[in-house]
């Protein structure tokens, strides 16, 4: 056997061993691919499916229809998109000063600072909008807070409609925002502030030029988790609007749960989950999925 | 007041031109922390109405939550749904971090053509609107009679917890280097005594943070339970959320101390993790 037949021998056992390694690596993650296809996948295919299906059992785009003619719909959908795109922007006018302001502490203090992003981040949903019915009611404390500073002399209804809504879905949504932006901002190198500085330009001109679009995929990474978490926000509005505001996903549940129509909650759901295929998909081309995961 | 002139930034910027985002800062993590808070005094309060602050104090809700049993049928059933949401967010943990851990052990160790394809697919749990994904398998567990079973309830949170695991134990496994594995197996161990010898020592602290976060998503967890969980087995968020719906009952406000107080908790934990395992390195 010369060398270069040997050396061929175990160039093959080499690859063999290569592609069982594959093999295994691609095993381990079986159970978990098992799962979310027979658990999302499928299921989410199957109501795919049934919003296509009319009331005779036929095939038939009539869900689609009825939703593109019907005035409820189509308040749903103003509504939805209405307090996405207002929570969205709202968060990003308090959350980048605030990721801002944190990037620039010494480590030890933004983490402390950071401490304040992850508490009402990991409380529990429900008890944080909770919260906010205590305090937004008529007789809750801002309502007689505002009284006795004598700003008001009736107490003002900011729950159980748009502003109540609002007031929550901000709350809620801001550690969202804040993470991925902050992660980015801690990232820039602050020499080409520096350097900026040095050369002449004022704090102001340095910020705009030089940080601000350097911090742009972070903000953007943070709007888009914002708004399409937003667009399928359900207990918050349905506890807050007060039965005022209907979004997208609480309608889809009261059509199962009260009219036991699949049709058209799936037809819903398929227009939701486009709406958020196409954002994602947007966001992907815009900002890596590494970064969308860095949480 | 000579401090207001230290300079605050690379840009020079001195301290009393920044001051406006200081104290905005301050009031923003004000706002993002007090309010949840607003719900302990309320949870001692005697009155049956929301009034804030409380005029007279009692435990009457902490013993509405714990023994107020209902005469129809014998049972307390806001202690029998906080039991369900326990057994079902301790199941979640043995459900969603082993399967997790293994995906994100695979997904690390293999080419970067397959990992393109399926990460996206695992992620898609966190990206999918969950009222779909409720949806989806109330209509999927109705065919299998696993509406209202805890087995159920488990593969539903399970679903959502699972993202964050592979999240946290792949970025962990980013950061830690396999040639350490082959080191091990050169020396004779099978694949897997290197990895639990060699390499799971090293990311214990995350796969365990990982465990937490699979439990508190599991117990928080609404959507899901709110179709899937049904009968004797209503989870505490979904009693919680229907008392809600339906009137104001400031037993909810005890309930909520006990969660703030968990959830507290567990952060805590996860944050102390957090920090021996940065000092380690």
């Amino acid at each position: 056997m010369t060398i270069v037949e040997a050396e061929k021998l175990n160039q093959k056992g080499l690859q063999k061993v290569a592609s069982n390694e594959r093999f295994t690596f691609f095993g381990l993650t079986l159970p978990y691919l098992i799962m979310v296809t027979a658990l999302i996948v499928i299921p989410v295919g199957w109501l795919f499916y049934l919003s296509f299906i009319g009331r005779d059992g036929s095939f038939s785009f009539e869900n689609y229809e009825r939703m593109m003619k019907s005035k409820a719909y189509i308040r749903i959908f103003i509504t939805t998109f209405k307090i996405s795109i207002l929570t969205t922007i709202i968060c990003a006018a308090i959350g980048y000063p605030l990721a801002y302001f944190m990037s620039q502490l010494s480590r030890k203090w933004a983490n402390i600072c950071m401490i304040g992003v992850l508490i009402p981040f990991w409380t529990s949903l429900l008890v944080r909008t909770y919260a906010w019915l205590v305090l937004l009611q008529k007789k809750g404390l801002l309502n007689n807070m505002a009284i006795e500073m004598g700003l008001i002399t009736e107490p003002i209804k900011i729950v159980h409609n748009t502003t109540g809504t609002l007031i929550g879905m901000v709350h809620i949504m801001l550690p969202f925002l804040i993470l991925p932006l902050y992660a980015n901002m801690r990232s820039i190198d602050k020499d080409t502030l520096k350097a900026a500085s040095s050369l002449g330009a004022t704090p102001t001109r340095a910020f705009w030029t030089v940080f601000f679009p350097l911090s742009l995929p972070g903000l953007l990474a943070g709007l888009l988790i914002v708004f399409v978490l937003c667009l399928g926000f359900y207990v918050t509005p349905a506890i807050l609007g007060g039965g005022r505001v209907i979004m997208a996903a609480m309608k889809i549940s009261s059509n199962i749960e009260l009219y036991f129509s699949w049709g058209a909650a799936s037809a819903l759901g398929v227009v939701l989950l486009v709406v958020t295929g196409i954002i994602l998909f947007i966001a992907s081309k815009l900002v890596s999925m590494d970064q969308l995961g860095n949480r | 007041m000579s401090f207001l002139n230290k300079n605050v930034s690379e840009t020079q910027i001195r301290l009393k031109d920044r001051l406006w985002l200081y104290i905005f800062s301050y009031i923003i993590l004000f706002l993002l922390i007090v309010p949840s808070l607003v719900v302990i005094p309320m949870s001692f309060s005697a009155s049956q109405y929301l009034e804030f602050p409380p005029r007279e104090w009692s435990l009457r809700w902490y013993e509405n939550y714990f023994f107020a049993w209902k005469v129809e049928n014998g049972f307390n059933d806001w202690m029998q749904a906080t039991w369900t949401s326990v057994k079902v967010a301790v199941l979640t943990i043995f459900v969603a971090t082993p399967v997790g851990t293994m995906a994100a052990y695979g997904l690390v160790n293999s080419n970067s053509r397959l990992s393109k394809i399926l990460f996206p697919i695992f992620i898609s749990p966190m990206m999918v609107p969950i009222i779909l994904v409720a949806i989806g398998l109330f209509y999927f567990f109705v065919q299998f009679k696993l509406v209202g079973s805890i087995f159920g309830l488990v593969l539903g949170h399970s679903l959502v917890a699972m993202p964050l695991v592979l999240i946290i134990v792949f970025s962990a496994l980013k950061n830690y280097d396999m040639n350490q594995e082959k080191v091990a197996r050169s020396l004779g161990a099978t694949r897997f005594r290197a990895f639990r010898e060699i390499t799971l020592p090293q990311i214990k602290f995350s796969i365990i943070s990982a465990s937490l976060i699979a439990f508190l998503t599991s117990f928080d967890e609404i959507i899901i339970s709110l179709f899937v969980a049904g009968g004797d087995n209503s989870t505490i968020t979904r009693s919680m959320f229907l008392a809600l719906r339906d009137q104001i009952d400031p037993t909810i406000a005890a309930i909520s101390t006990i969660l703030i107080v968990i959830s507290s908790g567990l952060l805590i934990i996860i944050q102390l993790i957090g920090n021996k395992e940065n000092k380690k390195d």
